[in-house]
């Protein structure tokens, strides 16, 4: 379900500062198809703010950050359709049903309706799909958002610590997506203090290890 | 369905499922408009000289009460941060956003009006100016006062600093339309303040989605 | 030309640049702003001749006038300064746009004083939807706007990007909220007698007010310039030339 275009996403001397305070500089990054790196580091290591630098998201950095050799803020909306980006939040409305949220989340991809209840199914949502996501637990309005990874053709992931408020079925789940995802062919960068296990091509990064001093 | 259609029935939608949004806002406004008489002066007369004000008052109020969700749920719950990443522009965005905002709250605004024309005695003659300053003139309240909404959505309890933002944004669509409905009721010609509610609809269509992208973008850089 | 608007550019941006080529100014600026308001002050009030309309109360005129000209100016320069914060990220012009605020309110504030004051003696109330004041109540609600959007978010960063957009939808809105008024007043109350509005002015009533013009423009930059060189002090407390600027001034006066 991958298209089969390469994916490389690079980041080049990468400085970013925050309130008078350096999160990282000198920072480079390769990431090829078949591999997955995981951001890890101490609160505050600015995790997430390097995510969504490389997710196109923040442009308050320096350095450059290119996919397949073209600087991100050029090539955006290609950009856009070609990786997958979840935040630290669910980015479920509360009033709206798992499908009607699947099927927003997904809308710029336009994705089937068989395809998106399958999903919901695969998650173990069945019997769910009509149902107002406040009536859902937290965990299973992570799985809403997370069915997107079944159905989205996006060969770049990059999720924001997906693994919180799930289940332990669940972790296996989604281990398992992102083993698949990789096998495939498929690039991941994800944040988590979860000890990802047996995903090949699996690069941990620390960024205390790119940390600067206050100014 | 493209994203932007999807998020225009998304938030149709979670108004239907959520009425106090759009009915809290018009029952708000019907009560603004009942305390006038209470306060100041029952007599038919004096009612008819000022309903055409008083009603475009309470129906700014009313707008400003309910603008203070527009963007800070999709702030707090991600949707906002999803709609960056999908490449589809800002722009767009603010028009669906105050597009929906019109529909949940000046439509039905325009449309209860000559209830409350009724119940402060406007002129006869003032009904059609009422509805029409209304219907040209509340959209450019939704699109200024997103702009605001925007501004504040990362704010706790941005609500009453969302008011004392816009407020004094909104005096001219205030004056333009409350002297189209009082001239009509004196029985003038008005198509000259119509025409200016006109030229500003136009122009805040131009201008305000540029602030509010602008104003998001600083919101979703946190 | 081209090169030497990149440097000035970059000197602008450098906030040791503009500290240290201020110091040198301030002396020059406080003494035109004293002598200019002791001239403009003395010759306007003790020297102009009387209005023949409305006597000697119209001598308000010389700290009512220039304090409602600077403070549309300060909105004007506050939303362009936050529009180059915008454009160029240049964190000296975010800093000038925030000090700005509160005395653009300041001197909007003295001109609503000074204007109900003067509406005393002219009209007989303290105030008078009269469509100049009413503009001025406007703007003064436009400045609070800004002050308290700068107030409210969370980080400097985000206050300042805030408040320039909001200033700039001001400024676009100014010149509609002048016009919608102006149009409003001459509807409601057809003009009869205009506070600042007159064919033509006596030389001996205008040379004061000129000269009060330009001296409160200067003291609205000297403002401007030592709020300005506050907020430097305090955003760059951590690095070496402040530090070095500090412990200059501790053992002088030690």
């Amino acid at each position: 379900m991958l298209s089969q275009a390469p994916v490389e996403l690079q980041a080049r001397d990468v400085f970013c500062e925050r309130d008078d305070r350096v999160l990282f500089e000198h920072f480079d990054l390769n990431l090829s198809g078949g591999a997955l790196v995981q951001l890890a580091g101490p609160n505050g290591a600015g995790k997430t703010t390097l995510l969504r630098i490389l997710a196109g998201l923040n442009h308050d950095f320096e350095g450059d950050v290119l996919f397949n050799g073209e600087p991100l803020h050029s090539i955006y909306p290609e950009y856009a359709a070609q990786r997958l980006y979840m935040g630290h939040l669910a980015a479920v409305k509360k009033s709206l049903t798992a499908l009607e949220n699947l099927r927003w989340l997904t809308s710029q991809w336009q994705i089937d309706e068989d395809r998106l209840v399958q999903a919901l199914e695969a998650v173990e949502l069945m019997g769910y799909e009509m149902t107002p996501c406040q009536q859902l637990s937290a965990g299973q309005q992570r799985r809403v958002s997370l069915a997107r990874l079944l159905v989205v053709p996006a060969p770049l992931w990059i999720l924001d610590e997906p693994f919180t408020a799930l289940d332990k079925q669940g972790v296996a789940w989604l281990e398992q997506r992102l083993r698949e995802h990789v096998e495939q062919g498929g690039a991941v960068v994800i944040t988590s203090h979860h000890a990802l296990q047996a995903v090949p091509g699996l690069q941990v990064l620390d960024l205390s290890r790119w940390a600067g001093d206050a100014l | 369905m493209s994203l932007v259609t999807a998020t225009l029935r998304r938030d149709l939608l979670l108004a239907a499922r959520n009425p106090g949004e759009w009915l809290n806002p018009l029952m708000f406004f019907l009560m603004v408009a009942a305390l006038f008489p209470l306060a100041v002066d029952p007599d038919p007369k004096f009612l008819s000289k000022i309903a055409g004000g008083v009603i475009w008052v309470a129906a700014l109020l009313a707008t400003l009460l309910s603008l203070d969700a527009l963007y800070k749920t999709d702030v707090d719950d991600g949707t906002l941060e999803q709609w960056l990443a999908s490449g589809e522009s800002l722009y767009a965005l603010a028009l669906v956003k105050a597009l929906v905002h019109w529909c949940i709250s000046g439509l039905p605004l325009t449309l209860m009006a000559p209830l409350l024309g009724l119940m402060l005695h406007l002129p006869d003659s003032a009904y059609w100016a009422l509805i029409v300053s209304l219907a040209v003139g509340t959209p450019v309240l939704s699109l200024l006062g997103a702009v605001g909404a925007a501004l504040t959505a990362g704010v706790r309890s941005g609500g009453l600093l969302l008011t004392l933002l816009i407020l004094p944004l909104y005096v001219p669509v205030l004056i333009f339309a409350a002297s189209a409905v009082y001239h009509a009721s004196i029985g003038m010609d008005y198509n000259g303040q119509i025409g200016f509610l006109g030229a500003l609809l136009a122009l805040a269509v131009c201008l305000t989605p540029f602030a509010s992208a602008a104003a998001l973008k600083l919101n979703l850089s946190r | 030309m081209w090169q030497w608007l990149k440097t000035l550019y970059h000197r602008l941006g450098s906030p040791k640049w503009f500290y240290d080529l201020t110091s040198r100014w301030i002396p020059w600026l406080i003494g035109f702003s004293v002598l200019g308001g002791v001239v403009g002050l003395v010759w306007g009030l003790a020297f102009a001749p009387a209005d023949y309309q409305q006597g000697n109360s119209f001598r308000i005129i010389y700290i009512h006038v220039p304090a409602a000209l600077i403070s549309q100016s300060a909105y004007i320069m506050m939303a362009i300064a936050g529009a180059v914060f915008m454009i160029w990220r240049m964190k000296m012009a975010a800093w000038v746009a925030r000090v700005i605020a509160p005395i653009g309110a300041s001197f909007c504030l003295i001109a609503l004083l000074t204007g109900a004051i003067w509406g005393q003696p002219t009209w007989g109330t303290w105030w008078v939807w009269d469509a100049r004041l009413t503009s001025m109540l406007l703007l003064l609600f436009l400045f609070f706007g800004v002050m308290a959007l700068q107030q409210a978010m969370e980080t400097d960063e985000a206050g300042h990007k805030a408040s320039a957009i909001l200033a700039l939808v001001g400024l676009v809105n100014i010149p509609i909220i002048k016009y919608s008024v102006e149009w409003w007043n001459t509807l409601h109350q057809p003009a009869t007698l205009k506070l600042t509005e007159k064919p033509s002015m006596h030389p001996d009533m205008l040379y004061p007010l000129l000269i009060m013009i330009v001296t409160t423009y200067v003291f609205f930059a000297l403002l401007v310039i030592l709020r300005t060189r506050n907020e430097i002090l305090w955003h760059e407390r951590k690095r070496t030339w402040v530090k070095q600027l500090l412990e200059k001034r501790w053992n002088s006066a030690a």
